[in-house]
């Protein structure tokens, strides 16, 4: 009987469809030995993408370093809901550094580490969006620039939700934050350029850089697997819904996440030395309406009367990226995606 | 016209700022700041103004001074990581005679410390900051009333000395809700100075002094072509390495902050038969004001100054209040910062017990009248 490769849907970290399928193709976060490296019991709010989105990613760094692991952690959310005095629900070497500079500190870490010949020893850092496409965009590029042995994780929950969801520069166009209001001829964020930080990695030429979501649990394991097996500066881009930002109801999160790509909003790609090498495809495209209807920071948007030129300038932006990247194959007639709608 | 309202302390600055004209705002989300520019973000599109917010700390000076020269009453609002973000730009801004206001809503330090908890422990940081000897001009506020009209005065000293005036109040005051007047500032508050003479290719005197020894420098725009720059200057605004030229300049700049000091002179309470002198500013001072009544019910003959400048120091008004002093306890929440001036003017004729408390909580009535009975009782008062 021909076999076909798996294909995985997450429905959840112990569902069935991790225990059923072989032991080498389950995710980490499936194994009962996996590092809890961000333990439970922590303060982020009910239904958070970037506590999700951390575990999956330091279980997965840890098994791929064997537990020789250094996290070093900008200022934001994640550090703020895992620390409260005097509590920490890390279990890895934790670095808490300031708001811009993780990148910087880091490659502080890999230098001292590499000249006591401790290779063996990895080193992680991680911010949020602000803290690093804003104002610890500098000490980035040139972690880039030296090609430092630090994989840095970017977890993007699209504004600076820790000091009251201010806009950052991953806000994208229309959405409403205390700092973007929906007041003027153009409500909520404005309609620029956007600042695509996997490309501006990209454009560094670094051995790797990848994007993901936190609804493919195995897609984004798998990435940090293959970035943990390459050395220099290596950048992995995670989009995190936050319910409490997006104005999304707490059960949404992975659904949200999945309907990004989905839509073509979000790419998810990897990419070495510089070139796009793979793009996780389209599988069910939707429209970025069934996106953008389930978070109240766009509703002005749909009410009182729909702003269908404003939804169609993001539709504009999601077939770009899906004619970029070549998000939707010819044969993407699956049935939509599993999960809760 | 003037209403009463129920503000919050940080919204009373953004009205406080739109009253004095601010028209453009650029800063960085910061915890107990924020409110600020959220207020502002909502209120300054309505009224033709520009909200920008930049990607950290140092950009959003930048563009406050930027805006500053292309002729914005301009500010910015953040918190200890972020002032201490700012100090080049604010070193630069009293260098080049840029006017600018920066709110500083303090909390405790150093580093990321406690980003939601008060303090006072940026008093120094504000005077010091910077590298280099600079004048500075930094105005403290008790109340939510007070933020409203100090962030006014800060705009019009900013102007009339075309120098960088800091607002320092801290979290409770920034969080705290008041019944504030919301009085239209005082008319004829006069603006930045500018030249006296036209345009024109001859030009060559952007940084000439007026008589308050301040630069009349032109804004962007106005057909003048000038040159700012943060080397040392000299009248034309041309870098220069003349010792005479810089030394006069730095002397010019440090003098001319002296006129703060007229405009906003220390509250005196009770310190007519005062002999226990409390000096003690900002949220501190509420306290302070209430254990001297405390004290006074107990026989205790006390009066409280509270500065509102807290740079340059009021050092007149200092020496008045302490000369008939037995005792002089300044309060503060920091390790010792301003009450170290206090020490510098009294010098070792006077008695001195400070209180200070940093660690996240206010000072209590309770405790600031026990430490004074303490004081009185161990024989300082003798």
């Amino acid at each position: 009987m021909p076999t076909a490769p798996v294909k995985f849907y997450q429905v959840g970290s112990f569902a069935a469809g991790n225990r059923l399928i072989d032991p080498s193709l389950r995710t980490v976060q499936s194994e009962l030995t996996r590092s809890n490296s961000l333990t439970s019991g922590h303060r982020a709010c009910q239904g958070c993408g970037e506590a999700l989105g951390a575990r999956y990613v330091l279980d997965a760094a840890m098994r791929a370093s064997g537990g020789r692991l250094v996290v070093v952690n900008a200022t934001g959310c994640l550090e703020v809901f895992s620390t409260p005095y005097p509590e920490t629900s890390w279990q890895v070497a934790w670095l808490h550094s300031l708001f811009g500079n993780a990148p910087a500190a880091a490659s502080g870490v890999a230098a001292a580490l590499r000249s006591q010949g401790r290779t063996d020893i990895r080193v992680l850092a991680q911010g949020g969006d602000g803290g690093t496409v804003d104002i610890g965009l500098g000490a980035l590029s040139g972690m880039f620039e030296r090609n430092d042995d630090v994989l840095y994780v970017c977890y993007d929950n699209e504004a600076y939700m820790n000091t009251g969801v201010q806009r950052s520069g991953a806000t994208p166009p229309a959405a409403r934050t205390a700092t973007t209001e929906t007041v003027g001829p153009e409500p909520g964020n404005v309609f620029g350029q956007g600042k695509n930080l996997p490309r501006i990695a990209m454009a560094h030429g670094i051995p790797y850089v990848a994007t993901a979501t936190v609804s493919e649990v195995h897609d984004l394991e798998n990435k940090v697997e293959t970035a943990m097996g390459i050395h220099g500066a290596r950048y992995l881009h995670v989009l995190v819904p936050c319910p409490l930002g997006w104005a999304a109801p707490t059960n949404q999160t992975v659904h949200l996440a999945r309907l990004a790509k989905e839509t073509g909003i979000f790419p998810v790609l990897e990419a070495r030395d510089g070139e796009v090498t793979a793009v996780s495809a389209i599988r069910h495209q939707v429209p970025v309406e069934e996106y953008l209807k389930l978070q109240g920071r766009y509703r002005h948007l749909f009410r009182p009367e729909p702003r269908t030129e404003v939804i169609a300038r993001i539709q504009a932006a999601a077939d770009a990226n899906i004619a970029r990247y070549g998000l939707v194959s010819d044969d993407a007639t699956e049935p939509p995606a599993g999960g809760a709608p | 016209m003037s209403t009463l309202q129920l503000v919050q302390g940080n919204e009373a600055c953004a009205l406080g700022a739109l009253a004095a004209g601010c028209r453009f705002f650029a800063g960085y989300p910061i915890s107990p700041s924020s409110e600020i520019a959220e207020a502002l973000a909502r209120a300054l599109p309505r009224r033709g103004g520009v909200f920008i917010q930049m990607e950290d700390e140092m950009a959003s000076l930048g563009a406050v001074l930027g805006a500053a020269m292309g002729g914005a009453r301009a500010m910015t609002a953040t918190s200890g990581p972020g002032f201490t973000l700012m100090q080049e730009h604010l070193g630069y801004a009293s260098l080049a005679e840029i006017p600018c206001v920066v709110v500083d809503v303090m909390r405790g330090g150093p580093s990321t410390g406690l980003p939601t908890s008060p303090s006072q422990g940026d008093v120094m940081q504000a005077r010091w900051g910077s590298h280099g000897d600079r004048a500075t001009v930094v105005v403290a506020p008790a109340s939510v009333q007070e933020v409203h009209d100090l962030t006014g005065t800060a705009f019009a000293l900013a102007e009339r000395l075309r120098t960088p005036v800091v607002v320092l109040f801290d979290e409770v005051i920034g969080h705290m809700r008041e019944g504030v007047t919301l009085a239209a500032p005082p008319a004829g508050s006069a603006g930045r100075p500018v030249p006296g003479e036209p345009p024109g290719p001859s030009f060559r005197s952007a940084y000439r002094p007026n008589a308050e020894g301040v630069a009349m420098v032109p804004d962007f725009g106005r057909g003048y072509r000038f040159h700012v720059t943060g080397l040392m200057h000299d009248e034309r605004g041309y870098p220069t390495s003349d010792p005479a030229t810089v030394a006069a300049l730095l002397e010019r700049l440090e003098r001319k902050t002296d006129a703060a000091l007229d405009a906003l002179p220390p509250e005196r309470y009770r310190l007519e038969d005062a002999t226990v002198v409390l000096i003690a500013y900002g949220i501190t001072a509420r306290m302070a004001r209430a254990a001297v009544d405390v004290l006074r019910e107990r026989g205790i003959p006390a009066g409280l100054l509270r500065p509102r400048l807290l740079w340059p120091v009021p050092v007149a008004a200092l020496e008045e209040a302490i000369a008939p002093a037995e005792l002089v306890v300044a309060a503060e929440m920091n390790r010792g910062q301003w009450s170290l001036e206090v020490e510098r003017v009294a010098g070792r004729q006077v008695p001195l017990a400070p209180y200070l408390k940093a660690g996240g909580s206010i000072i209590s009535v309770e405790e600031l009248v026990e430490h004074v009975l303490a004081a009185t009782r161990e024989g300082v008062l003798a």
